[in-house]
């Protein structure tokens, strides 16, 4: 697959590294001259210095035969930008865009970018999950969010002695999908025995997430 | 008619000088408050602190009521997402971005943004001087 990715940071950096690694074609497109040697020395021919919002570059750089565009730069007009030329005017299959500040992913997603990867978001959550303690954890949305991976925990109290996963009345539209007891992950069956202080994995939709909360939390 | 003027340069602080001396509600915006100067002390608009891609900003420039949207900031990239957010976001018909690079510019007066090129603008006139003076 050839990829090319707009942006040297950090997230640029390693991402290149990676996908090289994994025995892609990558070029790496860096705006800043100052970086050149640094990532000269790492990526030799994949990489090309120039602005990557010049059309005329991403043309050199082999945006007609690209298969992914991903713009990882740390600003998100940059990013906008070269993600709208990857989508409208080169028609490159797929699009990433790294958002940086979350309030702008509204933009992105009316502007068409549909892959949008928002670090301050996960981390925001991710801290947020481990700061609070949640009933149920969003792990990860699907598509336009109305799926949803999310994580439970059987409370001490839940009457489980002969609870089975047969037995459990899970909401429809969801689907039990692993559990984690310590230090082990189980995939269950029906006949799977339910314990206290196991981590439930589901697939839900979110209209059902009510329900998964009074199935554990209300009696 | 309410204009909202994001860059206050010489192009961004001359134009809402002239459009404030006229029939308009200018606000500008600028990242550097030092820019306001080149307005003069007899400035009738607006003048907000800030960055024109940033809501909070748009709003406090009450981008709901405004007619137009001019980006002209030295950054092309900033004009071109600070006139998305107006056009796209804000449903704001008469959108103007200034975009120094003739090739995105070009790109984006396809997408349907209403470009103002400095460099092709400029081309064109001196060539036309020096065609006449052939």
């Amino acid at each position: 697959m050839y990829i090319i990715i707009v942006g040297g940071g950090k997230v640029g950096f390693y991402l290149t590294k990676d996908l090289i690694q994994k025995g892609h074609e990558v070029t790496l497109i860096e705006r800043d001259e100052k970086n050149e040697p640094r990532l000269l020395r790492e990526f030799g021919d994949s990489l090309f210095i120039g602005d990557g919002c010049d059309p005329q570059l991403l043309e050199e750089a082999g945006i007609k035969r690209a298969d992914t565009l991903i713009a990882a730069t740390g600003d998100d007009q940059d990013n906008l930008v070269v993600c709208e030329m990857g989508i409208r005017h080169f028609k490159v299959p797929r699009v990433i865009g790294r958002v940086v500040n979350p309030k702008n992913k509204a933009l992105y997603k009316k502007m068409g970018i549909e892959l949008t990867v928002n670090a301050t978001e996960i981390i925001t959550n991710l801290i947020e999950q481990a700061a609070i303690a949640q009933e149920i954890i969003p792990l990860l949305p699907l598509r336009r969010g109305d799926l949803e991976i999310v994580e439970i925990s059987i409370p001490q109290d839940f009457p489980t002695i002969t609870r089975t996963v047969r037995e459990l009345e899970l909401p429809t539209d969801c689907i039990l999908a692993a559990l984690i007891r310590g230090e082990h992950i189980v995939i269950p069956r029906g006949d799977t025995t339910l314990l206290p202080n196991d981590h439930l994995i589901i697939l839900t939709s979110m209209s059902n997430a009510d329900g998964l909360k009074k199935l554990f939390y209300i009696k | 008619m309410r204009v909202i003027i994001f860059g206050c340069g010489k192009l961004g602080a001359f134009l809402a000088r002239s459009l404030a001396k006229g029939e308009f509600e200018v606000t500008v915006i600028d990242r550097n408050p030092r820019a306001f100067r080149q307005l003069g002390p007899d400035f009738s608009g607006k003048t907000i602190i800030g960055t024109g891609i940033d809501e909070d900003i748009l709003k406090e420039a009450d981008i709901q009521n405004a007619d137009a949207f001019v980006a002209v900031t030295d950054g092309d990239k900033i004009n071109i997402m600070s006139a998305l957010i107006a056009k796209e976001m804000y449903g704001i018909s008469k959108v103007i971005a200034r975009v120094a690079d003739p090739g995105i510019g070009a790109i984006y007066k396809d997408l349907g943004l209403k470009i103002l090129c400095p460099t092709s603008l400029g081309t064109e006139t001196i060539y036309k001087i020096l065609q006449n003076q052939k």
